[in-house]
């Protein structure tokens, strides 16, 4: 692939000759990429003077499908975007659906989606900072990162069958309600990860090597985040304090005490406590969502068209079998109305929004997803410039870059 | 206290003002899209430019008047929460929009973006080129009219030798 010029205002162009300066790739097959990404570095020395990345390796069409698949198909889809907080995809994209037919879902299962999405934020940033900790050589952390993360993995298998990929959520409502076990299972996690985050606390708050290596690094100021359109814990580590979750409360986050967790550093440090601090407060989130779980039903009534009725009713009666062939069959399915809607999470990564356009069908006739970590990539220039060659694997690391939502 | 959209009244031709489950959105002349943004930026107080992405209306059942392809300026406003989007419209042979880099750099790859996938152009962009899909790919695939699977790209990739790499 040519390599024109620098795709931001950089005072050197890269067709120049620039004689003193070497280049270096880096990516897109590089363990510290972690993901498929590719970075162009201009150096002096150890100094980065411009990264120019490139990006475009895992693309792999997910608008254009979304376009293909129905509603309830395309989960599927948004499980393989950011991979390291499946169901937080899931809720943010059925929770667009849902604006667009109109739908509110019932008490227990908004709860049961916020625990899910709070769990999917704990396990992102547990990845992210052990990461982050992994790339400045801090390994040990890594280990005691990855620990509570397969608890929250046991727990989402319990709720909904798979480890990884979930697709627990559907057009108003679960795949299943939760099981005792499962519940168990959470309240099991709730009593012992504040002990790990407090061993994890204790092993690189205050490391000297782990400090040195982040502090003071990729420093982002406000107005450039503002500007810039950066959002989540990236933009509350340089001190905009803005959160969906407060902000715009969706689900049942009203009901919930918790606090948003800021700082004003804007490195790559402020970034890592930031996103310890919010571990803490998902926590609190899940204490409270589980304790006080409502009784009732998961997904919407059957009325509505948009959910499937009980398979003993499909069975054992007229009406259950009248209303199973109306939401699948193609020509009934569900009825969207002509119009176009953008509804958006306070996802693990910053605002992680879905414009869908509804033509009628049980299809989206345009299903764009605004995915954060594309438009964090594009800070990364701006955040290198200046540093040397082994804080970019810092940069990186506390960006969390996943590349199958950058590419989508 | 005028509201955001009467301000925008006062001082532009809006197309079209509507509200859907809560969102407003307007819609504004192709050529007056940046200083409809402009204004919105520095007198309304929309600081966050949260995307900016396309519709191609091609085979819409309800085709909006003012051209096939329908882009997206979807504005927040930190201080007061308020969103707002903009829509402008263009067609075809007409497909070319101001950027608005020069208001946000969140712009910058967004639009890149939009000029990949529908292949709209955007006047006065820094540097306006292909971002995900490789430099010499010739269609913009988000187009109504890309089949879904593709113009046969995949199953003619050149085929590069030890030699030759």
């Amino acid at each position: 692939m040519p390599l024109y010029r620098a795709d931001f205002a950089g005072n050197l162009a890269h067709d120049e000759p620039q004689e003193y300066l070497w280049t270096m790739n880096f990516g897109p097959q590089h363990p510290a990429t972690h993901t498929t990404l590719r970075l162009v570095l201009k150096l002096e020395g150890e100094r980065v003077v411009d990264a120019m990345p490139d990006i475009g390796y895992l693309h792999s069409g997910f608008e254009k499908l979304g376009e293909h698949l129905n509603y309830n198909q395309y989960v599927v889809v948004t499980d393989r975007m950011n991979y390291c907080s499946c169901v937080a995809n899931n809720v943010a994209w059925h929770l667009a659906v849902e604006k667009l037919l109109g739908i509110e879902v019932p008490p227990r299962c908004q709860y049961l989606r916020v625990i899910v999405a709070e769990l999917a934020r704990i396990a992102d940033h547990l990845v992210c900072n052990a990461a982050v900790g992994l790339d400045a050589g801090a390994f040990t952390f890594f280990m005691y990162a990855f620990n509570p993360r397969e608890q929250i993995y046991e727990i989402l298998e319990a709720l909904c069958g798979a480890r990884f990929t979930n697709s627990y959520t559907r057009v108003g409502g679960l795949m299943y309600d939760a099981s005792p076990k499962a519940i168990e299972l959470i309240r099991e996690f709730v009593r012992k990860f504040p002990r790990a985050l407090d061993d994890m606390e204790r092993l690189l708050n205050r490391n000297r090597i782990f400090v040195d290596r982040t502090k003071g690094i990729g420093v982002l100021t406000k107005e450039e985040a503002i500007n810039r359109g950066v959002t989540g814990p990236i933009a509350r580590a340089s001190g905009v304090t803005r959160d969906l979750r407060k902000d715009e409360p969706y689900l049942a986050y009203r009901d919930f005490d918790f606090d948003i967790c800021c700082a004003t550093g804007g490195d790559c440090y402020a970034r890592y406590l930031v996103r310890m601090a919010e571990m803490r407060e998902s926590l609190k989130i899940i204490h409270q969502a589980v304790e006080n779980l409502p009784s009732g039903p998961v997904s919407v009534d059957v009325g509505l068209r948009v959910t499937l009725p009980e398979k003993p009713q499909v069975f054992g009666t007229i009406e259950g079998l009248i209303q199973h062939f109306e939401v699948i069959m193609w020509n009934r399915g569900f009825r969207t109305p002509l119009e176009e809607v953008y509804s958006a999470i306070e996802a693990p990564n910053g605002e992680l929004g879905f414009y869908i356009v509804g033509d009628g069908s049980d299809r989206a006739y345009r299903a764009r997803c605004r995915p954060p970590s594309f438009i964090h990539f594009a800070l990364f220039p701006h955040l290198i410039r200046g540093h040397r060659l082994s804080d970019v694997v810092a940069v990186l690391g506390s960006l969390n870059i996943i590349a199958a939502e950058l590419d989508r | 206290m005028l509201s955001t959209i009467q301000r925008l009244r006062e001082n532009f031709a809006l197309l079209e003002e509507s509200q859907f489950r809560g969102q407003k959105r307007v819609v504004v002349p192709r050529e007056k899209v940046f200083e409809v943004l402009k204004f919105l930026k520095e007198s309304c107080g929309f600081d966050m430019l949260v995307d900016v992405t396309c519709v191609d209306y091609l085979t819409y059942p309800r085709r909006p008047p003012w051209g096939r392809f329908g882009l997206v300026y979807n504005l927040l406003s930190t201080e007061t929460g308020e969103r707002l989007i903009v829509r402008a419209y263009c067609d075809v042979d007409s497909a070319s929009v101001p950027s608005v880099v020069p208001l946000w750099e969140a712009a910058n790859w967004l639009e890149r973006e939009v000029w990949d996938m529908f292949g709209i152009r955007f006047e006065g962009h820094p540097d306006l080129r292909r971002i995900l899909l490789p430099e010499d790919f010739e269609d913009h695939p988000l187009r109504k009219d890309y089949p879904l699977q593709g113009k046969g790209e995949r199953h003619n990739l050149p085929v590069i030798t030890r030699a030759e790499g």
